[in-house]
């Protein structure tokens, strides 16, 4: 019945999985993207003591945090749907970090619901503590994660890929508070998001170097090559207009860059991978996916319905576009 | 001390930890009991979130707008638990069990990237706006946005239940070796995904949610009403939760009688778990079981129970109609689940879910007299009965997995080979002591926030806080607001 509307032992196009590849590096990519800024919010949250201020923030956030995280299941269920080979060991060699990465999620998910739920200083300090620890781990220890995807067993590469997606969730953070704030609190916002993207690019750098240095994971010929090169490249230009954006205070076109520096580190990612899809076991994406039928089956009714998700978002951030009122979103 | 008599020293305590099986299978165990109780909440919940807003925009009526604010905030609360407790299980999967995601990941990995993509987006999307978008879409788009978001948690019970129901009753695939490792090719994806347990599963499971859904807020209308019994929002609410459990309960009964049936027709050593039958022959069907001493309760075989039994009805229910007809007994097994949590968590569901219908019964004759909110016992009941459809529905899931052991996947994979390989017994317990703190936090958290909830309504409708017991007559100082 099946074999007649897709078929079985061939893939739809040849090149189907290396199409779910960047499906997978998509969806990891819109993670650090949209979670990331959400992540930045919750560590410069940690800067404001005014209530007002914190509350402003929260309500930056609110309407879309949950939307956005979505998008880690997206990602760690189309890896298993593609490519369950490196779902499963991926996160079992990996054990205590991706526990620890969902702990931190548990964390910063809870504490701005726990806060607006009762009127009481202390209660709301430790709801705070709780957004702050998670929204700074969570990046961290996802970081971490990814290096250890990227580079096996090598501490200091890790360690940096921990630091560098905590230091681009800063700037993210920073340059969409900007864009939704009022003009004294967003120029206090800007000197963080570009004291964060200096970090950032000297860090990603450092990483490369090290990586070079010490050929951890196997990866250092892939480092020296042309498109990592220019991804790099393109990082440091597109860190460096933001940063004068920032100053200027075109904060729209800032938040602009600044989205982009993240995607461009999905896309370092994604180089560094290809064509293994875990380099530390040399697997192949062409050995690590499932097979056709399976694979056909999840693009014809996996992919349209990614559009239409695309199109929600599109919805909500239009729903809930321009600078935060007063009192944030109304219930 | 040298380093010899250290490690003599703390060997007993790293003799403590749990297997990495034993504390695999608690973890997941437990995570999911957490998650379960929010995902069946915001299931149960999204018929009465789109009911109430759709009534609060076309009518503009108070009591529905009171109603739609209250339980979109539960709504909310229990959705940010439900995520925050849905990510580690969906990382579960890989942690604890990557044996399980690379040998069936073919076949579970589209659908829960479905539950993803389909459902658990629009739920979460459409949410933000039914939270925060009140003043800003129109109210159509609003009505719209509840039902999306209704639609989103029916959904994802849908294609998680895809997966689940394909473990108890695997179909649609066949073995071979991919990397060197025998895993699950998929071979037929409708036999795969519409399996015959999938259907059983979907109606039972939804159906628990809502019979659940309206026992809290039936309980937490009848507690409001018996505060102050003249609000007109809470008696609606109490009436309305009243009606689905009228609906709903005997209609579980009667749903899950047949599922019985499938059950013994698919996996007959779950069936022999529930009704403790050791000896393939004729059953019996035991109504009630009680221990006769304590040891029964960790082996319940029916010469140590008093039970009150219908003789061979277990058989007639089994077949559909032959009291004669055989039930394969659990000594023809060579490993059998845990018999004692099957056996007693199957009670345990069976009863409540006949005391629900015995509540939905004294509720309806109350409404039909028109004295559902003046019967102070009624209210009580309900009251004390708000946790229990939670109750039945963990007991009815611990029937459902735990009776699948020793299979994770029925009759291809066990669970012992579903097991991390690098994972450390050290490691399992110490995240399983984890994952219990911060989960009973979380449930704590939950009960508190809709302690508060209540205890806000409360005050808006003018019952004050000292005001202990049932307030008769008008409560004075108060305006009527509702």
């Amino acid at each position: 019945m099946t074999d007649s509307l897709l078929p079985v032992d061939a893939y739809l196009v040849e090149s189907l999985p290396e199409v779910w590849f960047g499906a997978v590096l998509f969806a990891l990519g819109m993670y650090v993207v949209l979670d990331g800024f959400d992540f930045g919010i919750g560590m410069l949250y940690a800067t404001r003591t005014d209530e007002h201020e914190r509350e402003t923030f929260l309500s930056a956030f609110g309407p879309v945090w949950d939307a956005n995280e979505v998008w880690l299941v997206a990602f760690g269920t189309m890896l298993l749907a593609a490519f369950p080979r490196v779902y499963s060991r991926l996160l079992a060699d990996n054990y205590l970090l991706a526990i620890g990465v969902v702990l931190s999620l548990v964390f910063r998910g809870l504490g701005p619901e726990l806060r607006e739920q009762r009127d009481d200083e202390r209660w709301k300090r430790y709801a705070d503590y709780a957004f702050i620890g998670g929204s700074v781990f969570a990046p961290l220890l996802f970081g971490m994660l990814a290096g250890r995807w990227l580079f096996g067993g090598a501490t200091l590469p890790v360690v940096l890929t921990g630091v560098g997606l905590v230091a681009v969730s800063v700037v993210t953070g920073a340059a969409f508070l900007a864009a939704k704030t009022e003009p004294v609190l967003a120029s206090e916002l800007r000197t963080y998001g570009i004291g964060a993207t200096l970090a950032y690019l000297g860090g990603v750098v450092v990483l490369l170097g090290t990586v070079v240095l010490t050929d951890a994971g196997g990866a250092a010929d892939t480092v020296l090559s042309l498109p990592v090169a220019a991804v790099v490249a393109l990082s440091i230009a597109v860190g460096l207009c933001g940063s004068v954006l920032a100053r200027r205070g075109q904060y729209r076109a800032w938040l602009a860059s600044a989205l982009a520096l993240p995607t461009l580190l999905t896309i370092l990612v994604a180089i560094l991978l290809y064509p293994t899809i875990y380099p530390p076991t040399g697997l192949l994406v062409r050995e690590a996916v499932v097979s056709p039928l399976a694979l056909n089956l999840v693009t014809v009714l996996g992919f349209p319905v990614l559009v239409l998700v695309l199109w929600y978002f599109k919805f909500l951030y239009g729903v809930f576009s321009g600078p935060i009122e007063g009192e944030g979103y109304g219930g | 001390m040298g380093p010899i008599t250290l490690l003599s020293a703390v060997g007993p305590v790293w003799a403590a930890f749990l297997s990495p099986e034993l504390a695999s299978r608690m973890q997941f165990g437990w995570t999911i009991s957490v998650h379960i109780i929010f995902a069946s909440l915001s299931i149960g919940l999204a018929p009465f979130i789109i009911y109430f807003t759709w009534k609060d925009v076309r009518t503009n009526e108070q009591r529905y707008a009171r109603l739609r604010s209250f339980w979109v905030k539960v709504f909310a609360a229990g959705f940010v638990m439900g995520t925050v407790t849905g990510i580690p299980m969906s990382f579960q999967f890989g942690t604890n069990f990557p044996q399980f995601a690379e040998v069936a990941g073919e076949l579970i990995g589209g659908p829960l990237a479905f539950e993803a993509k389909m459902a658990f987006f629009l739920e979460a999307v459409f949410l933000g706006v039914l939270l925060y978008g009140r003043d800003r879409v129109e109210n159509r788009t609003y009505v719209i946005s509840s039902v999306l978001v209704g639609f989103g948690a029916w959904l994802s019970g849908f294609w998680i239940l895809i997966v689940n129901a394909w473990m108890q009753t695997p179909r649609g695939y066949e073995m071979v070796t991919r990397n060197g490792m025998e895993v699950a090719k998929l071979t037929d994806p409708f036999a795969a995904f519409l399996t015959p347990r999938m259907p059983w599963m979907y109606v039972h499971m939804m159906n628990a949610s809502v019979i659940s859904v309206a026992l809290l807020v039936a309980g937490v209308s009848a507690y409001i009403v018996w505060k102050k019994p003249d609000t007109e929002a809470w008696n609606t609410a109490l009436k309305l939760a009243v009606v689905l459990l009228i609906v709903s309960a005997p209609f579980q009964a009667v749903h899950g009688d047949a599922y019985g049936r499938h059950v013994e027709d698919t996996q007959p050593q779950k069936f022999a778990a529930m009704e403790a039958h050791y000896e393939t022959g004729q059953a019996d069907l035991h109504l009630l079981a009680f221990p006769k001493s304590p040891g029964a309760l960790t082996d319940p075989r029916s010469e140590n129970l008093v039970t009150v039994s219908l003789p061979a009805v277990g058989s007639f229910l089994a077949s559909g109609g032959d009291f004669d007809a055989e039930v394969i007994g659990l000594n023809e097994y060579e490993e059998n689940p845990p018999v004692a949590l099957v056996f007693w968590s199957f009670r345990f569901m069976v009863g409540l879910g006949f005391l629900f219908i015995g509540l939905a019964l004294w509720g309806g004759y109350l409404t039909y007299r028109g004295r559902l909110s003046d019967s102070t016992r009624y209210l009580k009941a309900m009251i004390a009965a708000s946790p229990l459809g939670y109750a039945a529905l963990l007991t009815g899931w611990y029937v459902t997995e735990i009776g699948r052991q020793p299979w994770v996947i029925q009759d291809e994979l066990r669970t012992s080979e579903a097991v991390s390989s690098t994972l450390t017994g050290a490691e399992a317990t110490l995240t399983l002591v984890g994952f219990v703190v911060i989960y009973v936090g979380l449930v704590l958290t939950a009960l508190y926030v809709l302690k508060w909830l209540v205890r806000e309504e409360l005050q808006a409708l003018g019952v004050r806080e000292s005001n202990e017991g049932r307030w008769h007559g008008p409560i004075p100082g108060v305006s009527d607001d509702d």
